[in-house]
This record gives structure tokens, C-alpha cells and sequence, in this order.
């Protein structure tokens, strides 16, 4: 799929892809066949190059749904619109093209602001990703926005030169090489798709439209996916503790299962899930700037709240060693997942994950080994 | 970022002055608010906020910004040193790419 993308633009004389392969790009006329059948897609409107489809403005509660699935990262790498050009309302010659991922989300975000608007929306073929990604993956990149208005034929459409691409498009398309390839001045407009309306009625870019946000809402939109994604790797953990911690020094019985390797494996699990869940909604709060510092004081709070548990009877009856085990693994489990954590938040550097990884990673290492060496003491010598 | 800072110190972003023509592409194109533009130059503003995302160095026209870019991500970083790759973002559990 690599190599397709990088081959020059051929449209109607490009080999049909394999099965598992992207939309082909749009041909002569604009548009692939498939997209005429699509449910948001509600008329055409003809051009010098053939029929556009015009999409709906309006989110249905199909859309909503598919929105909702990614979140919970149910299918979220074929949440997909074919790349091509699409038009809002009746565009004409003089009317905006902005251009965006083929991610569905972050179409559906884009048509959605547009209602009432006549324009045109050229969809990069970023294999699924949104617009910041894919420009750093290198998708959503100059290559193929030149390649996607030559495709198009976007030129014979509209009469005037100036695209408006998201500014966290940047990282991918250099606005001098399009300019020179393409034809197109690309204009780096707002970062949000809920500013788009504002820009176009101004002509211009607030500070505010600038800057990326991370506020409370974001972050809580990333807790499902998050979550999904740690569950799936940490529910293995949590059962292979649980097999251990059924061994008795008597062997391994169903008693031990429910009095102890159950307790275990739900312990594990829940140290990681309430890692993922305080973390995200907490990270501005918890001290320290490395995300590993972060994670060690949410889990220390995590250990403090098991030892109240346990002081109260509540969750099992643990030896004096393995709670010890439990009270460090903890913030090392947490630690660990607040550290990954760096590469979904929008504002970390790769010379500052590397600064922190070197110094952290080790100290975990240390700490989970520490952990398990208490844990087994405390369960079968002790 | 508004109340965000990560590790201080550690950014590799540079401008070169005699390069810069004031253009203020960088300071369109930063998500973070790093640039200002003072007597017709580029000057980093905010040093620490600097993500390393590689926009104004890719869109400098007169290529005076520098910047290893990247992406920072442990995960990435953790599985190259492993694996002995290039670090990616290709994580996602779901992937079919």
C-alpha cells in the first residue's frame, strides 16, 4: 500500500488494488462508483471534469454510531471515506476547497460545520488516519495532495488557486513545494473543524484557532479507547497472575483460585484500568512533568487505597510481604502506563520521551522485579 | 500549552537569524504557540512547549528552523530499541493497514 502511494499519479490507467487495499483514487469521472451508494452522500452537481458527489451536512445517527464504535476502538482502522473531491451544498468556481484526512471521523467533523455553506472538500487518502497523524506517518503529506488535486482535476474546477488544509496538516505538506507542484497556494487554516466556520466568514486566523487544546473533554474522550486497548493486553497479565496466585504451598485447588488467584488477576487489572481512567483525567494535576512522575504518584494514591481496603477486610486476606509487592507494583504499573501515555497527548517531544524512557524504564524494570520478589516471598515462604 | 509543560530543556529546536526573512510561517503553522516575530525575525518564544512536530521546519521557507522531529511516543521509542526499527506509530491493536 506503501508503494502505491508513492507511484505517480496514473488515475484511470492505475491498477485495480488488491481486495484489502483503499478506495482507488477518484478517476475521470471525478468520483469512484462506490461512492454514489454511500448514505451521506445526497446528490451530485456536475463539473467541467464530471459529476461531484455533494455530501450531507447533516450527521445521521449511522454516523453518530460509527463515531461512537471508534471511540471504543471497535473498527477503527476502517472508519474510512474514499479520497476524492466532494462538494458541499452547489459550489461553484469561486467557492473555498478544504482539504482534509480520510479518516471518517474527521470528515464527518469537517461536513458537519459546513451546513449552509457551498464548498468543496478535496479528502487526502491518509489509509484511515486522522489529519496530525497521517502528516506525521507521512500520508497526509505534499506528495499527495499534489497527487489528489491532479486527480481531481481540481483546477479546471474552481478558478481561483488557494486551498485551506488544516494547520496540523503542516507537519506533512509544505505550503512552497504544493505551491510549486501543484498550482495551489495551500493556506494553513484553523486546527479545529468548529473554527472552520468563523475562518471562513473572516478570512482570518484567530490566535486561539492556532493552538492545540488538551483540555478536561479531550482527554476524556481518549479514556474508552484507551482503556479497550489496555484491558485487552493487561486482561493477559491478570490471568496468568491469577494461575499463579492459585498455587498454594499445597498446589493449585479451586480454593486457592477463589481465596487468592481471582483476588490476584482482579487486582492486576484494576491497577492498570484505574491507571488509564485517573490518569488521563488527572494528568495537569498529578506532580511532576515526566509522565512516568506522574503515573508513581497516581499509584502510590492507588496503593494507599488498597491498604485502606484491605485494613478494612474488604478485598481478601494478603500477607504483610505481599502487600508490600502490591504497594510497589502499583506505581511502577502506573508509572508504566502513564508513561505510554506520552504518545497520545499533544504536546510531549520525542528528546523529552527520550530523556524520560532512559531514566524511567530502568527504575521500573527495578521496581516490578522488586514487586514480584516481595509478592512471591510474602505467598510462599513467608 | 495553557498549563501543560513537559521535561524543560531537552528541545533540539533551532533558528538560524541570518536565515530567517520574518516570513511568520512558523509562527501560522506551530500548535504550540513556540514563535513571536520580533523586528522581522523569528524568535522562540516558548522553548519548552516546543513538540517537536516538524511543521514550521518543513514549511520555513528559507529552511533557518532546524528541528529533530519526531514522534514522542514511548511506545514507539521502547519498540525500536527492541526491535531495532525506526520508531512508528503504527500501535494500533485493530490495525489492518
Amino acid at each position: 500500500m506503501e508503494a502505491a502511494s508513492t507511484q505517480p499519479n496514473k488515475c484511470c490507467c492505475r491498477k485495480p488494488q488488491a481486495a484489502t487495499a483503499d478506495y482507488a483514487g477518484p478517476c475521470q469521472p471525478v468520483s469512484d462508483p462506490a461512492v454514489w451508494s454511500l448514505p451521506w452522500v445526497v446528490g451530485r452537481i456536475p463539473t467541467p471534469v464530471g459529476d461531484v458527489p455533494i455530501v450531507s451536512t447533516t450527521l445521521t445517527w449511522r454516523d453518530r454510531l460509527g463515531a461512537w464504535k471508534v471511540r471504543w476502538a471497535i473498527g477503527r482502522m476502517s472508519f474510512r471515506v474514499p479520497p476524492g473531491l466532494y462538494a458541499v451544498g452547489s459550489p461553484d468556481e469561486n467557492s473555498p476547497i478544504l482539504a482534509t484526512a480520510n479518516y471518517k471521523l474527521s470528515f464527518d467533523q469537517l461536513r458537519s460545520q459546513l451546513a449552509g455553506r457551498n464548498a468543496w472538500v478535496l479528502v487526502l487518502d491518509t489509509k484511515g488516519v486522522n489529519v496530525w497523524c497521517a502528516a506525521a506517518k507521512g500520508t497526509f503529506s505534499t506528495d499527495e495532495l499534489v497527487r489528489r488535486t491532479q486527480a481531481t482535476g481540481l483546477a479546471k474546477i474552481v478558478s481561483h488557486d488557494v486551498l485551506i488544509a488544516p494547520q496540523l496538516g503542516a507537519v506533512g505538506v509544505s505550503a512552497g513545494e504544493a505551491r510549486t507542484r501543484s498550482g495551489f497556494r495551500v493556506l494553513f487554516g484553523p486546527v479545529r473543524a468548529t473554527d472552520v466556520p468563523q475562518f471562513l466568514d473572516d478570512g482570518f486566523k484567530s490566535p486561539s484557532m492556532h493552538l492545540v487544546r488538551f483540555a478536561l473533554k479531550d482527554r476524556v474522550t481518549l479514556v474508552p479507547v484507551e482503556l479497550v486497548q489496555w484491558a485487552r493486553k493487561a486482561s493477559v497479565a491478570s490471568a496468568a497472575l491469577a494461575i499463579l496466585a492459585s498455587f498454594g504451598r499445597e498446589g493449585c485447588s479451586w480454593e486457592g483460585f477463589v481465596s487468592s488467584g481471582l483476588p490476584s488477576g482482579l487486582l492486576m487489572l484494576f491497577a492498570v484500568l484505574s491507571a488509564v481512567l485517573f490518569g488521563a483525567t488527572l494528568l495537569p494535576w498529578l506532580p511532576g512533568r515526566a509522565f512516568s512522575c506522574k503515573g508513581a504518584w497516581l499509584g502510590a494514591c492507588i496503593a494507599v487505597a488498597f491498604v485502606a481496603a484491605v485494613a478494612w477486610g474488604s478485598v481478601g486476606r494478603f500477607t504483610p510481604l505481599e502487600i508490600a509487592g502490591w504497594c510497589i507494583a502499583f506505581p511502577v504499573i502506573a508509572s508504566y502506563v502513564l508513561m505510554d501515555f506520552t504518545g497520545v497527548t499533544p504536546y510531549t517531544s520525542v528528546s523529552g520521551v527520550r530523556w524520560e524512557v532512559r531514566r524511567a524504564l530502568p527504575l521500573q524494570i527495578a521496581g516490578i522485579a522488586v514487586a514480584a520478589i516481595l509478592w512471591l516471598l510474602g505467598r510462599f515462604v513467608a | 500549552m495553557n498549563g501543560f509543560q513537559y521535561i524543560s530543556g531537552v528541545v533540539s529546536l533551532t533558528v538560524d537569524e541570518a536565515k530567517c526573512v520574518g516570513c511568520r510561517m512558523c509562527v501560522n503553522v506551530c500548535p504550540q504557540g513556540v514563535f513571536v516575530i520580533e523586528n522581522r525575525k523569528a524568535k522562540i518564544h516558548r522553548r519548552d512547549d516546543c513538540m517537536e512536530c516538524g511543521a514550521c521546519a518543513k514549511n520555513c521557507l528559507t529552511s533557518a528552523i532546524t528541528v529533530q522531529c519526531g514522534i514522542g511516543c514511548a511506545r514507539a521509542l521502547i519498540r525500536s530499541v527492541v526491535f531495532g526499527t525506526e520508531p512508528t506509530c503504527d500501535c494500533s491493536g485493530d490495525s489492518a493497514a
